[in-house]
């Protein structure tokens, strides 16, 4: 692979980590732990919504992170070429 | 039928399933024992890394932990799955493209140097023992409740069992008894947590029984936080840990989940870079169903115990409380002599103590649930403590035969003989295991949960830096791991073992525990590696080319030496 084309691949990838880590750390430790308090104050059914995030919407939110993550790759991948066969 | 037999009977046949697969999948290569043979499915991966994952403190010990801390619970919940992401996304596509068999062999590579190596190899040691030593204890345990039988009795069983699959199969072995012991641990925790939601609130979806409404109308977590003010506890959906201990905690198992080298080496399992991606995804989707169950365990277990014991007679107490009572695990000391069980916050009027570990195990038994959910329940237990025992092991006897011998000391050892080594190497690792399950030394049960801080303030940022900045040389990355490891070791030393003067909570650094401490450990980690790193010469060219080769899938070719 050139080295154009390697660094162009490569600045995606990191687009791509940047924007999911970003929401990875907004789940986590903004909503389940900086903001807890202020989201407790709404409710969703039985739950408070920062406490929801905490033991519960943060962990669905990681699983999908993941399957996106696999998704943007695999097409990444093959845009540049670079896929196993 | 009785308890007894159901759980000789369950577990039997669980420990026949272990050694017929062990005895299948045989090992008769160094590749089949490091990594299975490296083209294990995604799916079969996903499974036995959840397992490996899923210890004994998963099963049995964090239901009863939240049960206990309420919403600070939410640092094992986020901190042990958060790190999956980092783990999918920054380590173990890049990982499996390097190939190699061993998280030092990625460092020894990388940092060109024998001495890094080294450093690995002791800090991959240090975290599996302080790891391994707790699921030994915690086979013990699930035997000795169960079968009835003494603690040490139990966890020789445990010995053999694991001595026998690991030795044989090594990672082939493992790896598919992992599946199995996935499926049965799985299995075992939903079944009661089902029962209990069901029976509680009407809804079979533990996830949404947890937010749903008991039979008088009120929603269960209203009805718990109420109950709690009632008897002086904080209450149940707020948090009593200082808000920079709960994000420092949960920083450090996450990072440390990433850095944990028997979780990362399931990756140079699988084919190629797209399944190692694929299968961190089936790992936490499959480890989710568990951790996104455990909370709502414990909100239906610490409702159903205190509406149980709190304020009744004590000689009206259900079979399991004299079980329990039995075991010590379970005390009640009536200070008023009035018969009656007063349950409360405040320590001079509290008769009952209770130890957490119990709330999973007892919990079939408080629910009332048929015999055969008991058993199945002390099944999945052993799953879980075995499972992740095993991988342990594989991995103190890989950083032997394969980093320290084939690697430093006999470079031209033969395949035969490496794969002798390798064996020797997981019959010693069991051996002491078992050792330290059999007499824990006091400082054991505290460290556990330090592996992590210990995971994240060492190898996290060497491979971090490793794949990301190429300019990383062997002078920084090493001054990094050292400096790291040693300031949580003292940090855990200080605080946890009271040496070096030793201290109380006010004395903590910024206010973090020691458990929260190894995010600091890493933070300082990341800097030290990054400010040394630049006064010494760019690593050599060649290496500079291997970092950008394990950056992009194409040509990964299976694991090799």
């Amino acid at each position: 692979m050139s080295d154009k084309s390697m660094k162009a691949y490569w600045s995606r990838n990191l687009k791509y980590l940047l924007i999911l880590l970003s929401i990875w750390f907004a789940v986590s430790y903004g909503a389940g732990i900086l903001f807890v308090d202020q989201l407790n104050q709404i409710r969703i059914g039985g739950f408070k919504l920062g406490f929801w995030f905490a033991q519960q919407g943060s962990i669905y939110v990681f699983v999908v992170l993941i399957y996106v993550y696999v998704r943007l790759m695999n097409k990444l991948d093959k845009e540049y070429d670079v896929d196993e066969k | 039928m009785d308890v007894q037999i159901w759980t000789f009977g369950i577990v039997g046949f669980t420990f026949a399933l272990y050694i017929g697969i062990a005895i299948w999948s045989t090992a008769s290569s160094t590749k089949d024992f490091y990594v299975a043979g490296g083209g294990v499915s995604p799916l079969a991966n996903g499974m036995a890394t959840a397992a490996d994952w899923m210890s004994a403190a998963s099963f049995i010990s964090m239901a009863g932990l939240i049960s206990f801390m309420g919403y600070d619970g939410a640092v094992y919940l986020m901190g042990w799955t958060g790190g999956y992401v980092l783990l999918a996304l920054l380590l173990a596509p890049y990982l499996r493209k390097f190939g190699k068999f061993t998280v030092p062999d990625f460092i020894g590579d990388r940092y060109y140097s024998n001495v890094a190596r080294t450093v690995a190899v002791i800090c991959a040691i240090i975290v599996s023992f302080t790891y391994v030593a707790g699921q030994m204890r915690g086979v013990g345990v699930v035997f000795a409740r169960f079968l009835e039988v003494p603690v040490e009795t139990g966890v020789y069983i445990g010995m053999l069992i694991v001595l026998f699959y690991a030795t044989l199969g090594g990672m082939k072995g493992v790896t598919y008894t992992q599946v199995a012991q996935y499926c049965i641990l799985i299995f075992a925790f939903m079944v009661p947590a089902i029962f209990i939601s069901f029976q509680l609130t009407g809804n079979v979806v533990p996830q949404l029984g947890f937010g749903g409404t008991l039979s008088d109308g009120t929603y269960l977590l209203d009805k718990l936080d109420g109950l709690h003010k009632e008897l002086g506890f904080a209450s149940y959906t707020e948090g009593s840990k200082p808000m920079i201990d709960v994000f420092c905690i949960t920083l450090a198992l996450m990072v440390g989940t990433a850095g944990l080298p028997h979780v990362i080496v399931r990756f140079f399992t699988v084919k190629n870079v797209r399944d190692a991606r694929k299968s961190a995804g089936w790992a936490l989707l499959l480890i989710a169903i568990l951790y996104t169950t455990a909370p709502a365990i414990s909100t239906f277990a610490r409702t159903n115990l205190i509406q149980t014991v709190s304020g009744k007679e004590y000689s009206s107490m259900p079979e399991w409380f004299t079980n329990w009572e039995r075991t010590g695990l379970i005390q009640f000391d009536d200070k008023n002599a009035d018969g009656n069980i007063q349950y409360v916050a405040d320590a001079e009027k509290n008769e009952l103590t209770i130890d957490r570990d119990i709330m999973v195990l007892a919990n079939p038994e408080i629910a009332n649930l048929p015999n055969w959910v008991i058993a199945l329940v002390a099944a999945g237990g052993l799953a879980a403590a075995l499972s992740t025992a095993a991988g342990l092991l594989l991995v103190i006897s890989a950083s032997v035969s394969h980093d320290l011998i084939k690697k430093q000391i006999k470079p031209n050892i033969s395949e035969k003989g490496e794969l002798v080594w390798a064996r020797i190497g997981s019959v010693i690792a069991v051996i002491v295991a078992g050792y330290f399950g059999i007499n824990p030394p006091g400082f054991v049960a505290a460290v556990v949960a330090l592996a992590f801080g210990l995971a994240a303030a060492s190898f996290f940022p060497a491979i971090i830096l490793g794949i990301f900045d190429k300019r990383m040389n062997k002078e920084g990355a090493v001054a990094g791991m050292v400096v790291g490891i040693l300031l949580m070791l003292f940090y855990m030393m200080k605080y946890k073992l009271d040496l070096f003067g030793g201290g109380t909570q006010e004395d903590w650094w910024f206010g973090i525990s020691p458990e929260g401490f190894g995010s600091v450990a890493m933070a300082v980690n990341f800097v030290i590696s990054f400010a040394i790193s630049r006064f010494y010469p760019a690593p050599p060219e060649d290496v500079q080319e291997m970092v950008e080769n394990i950056r992009f899938p194409r040509g990964a070719g299976g694991a090799t030496h």
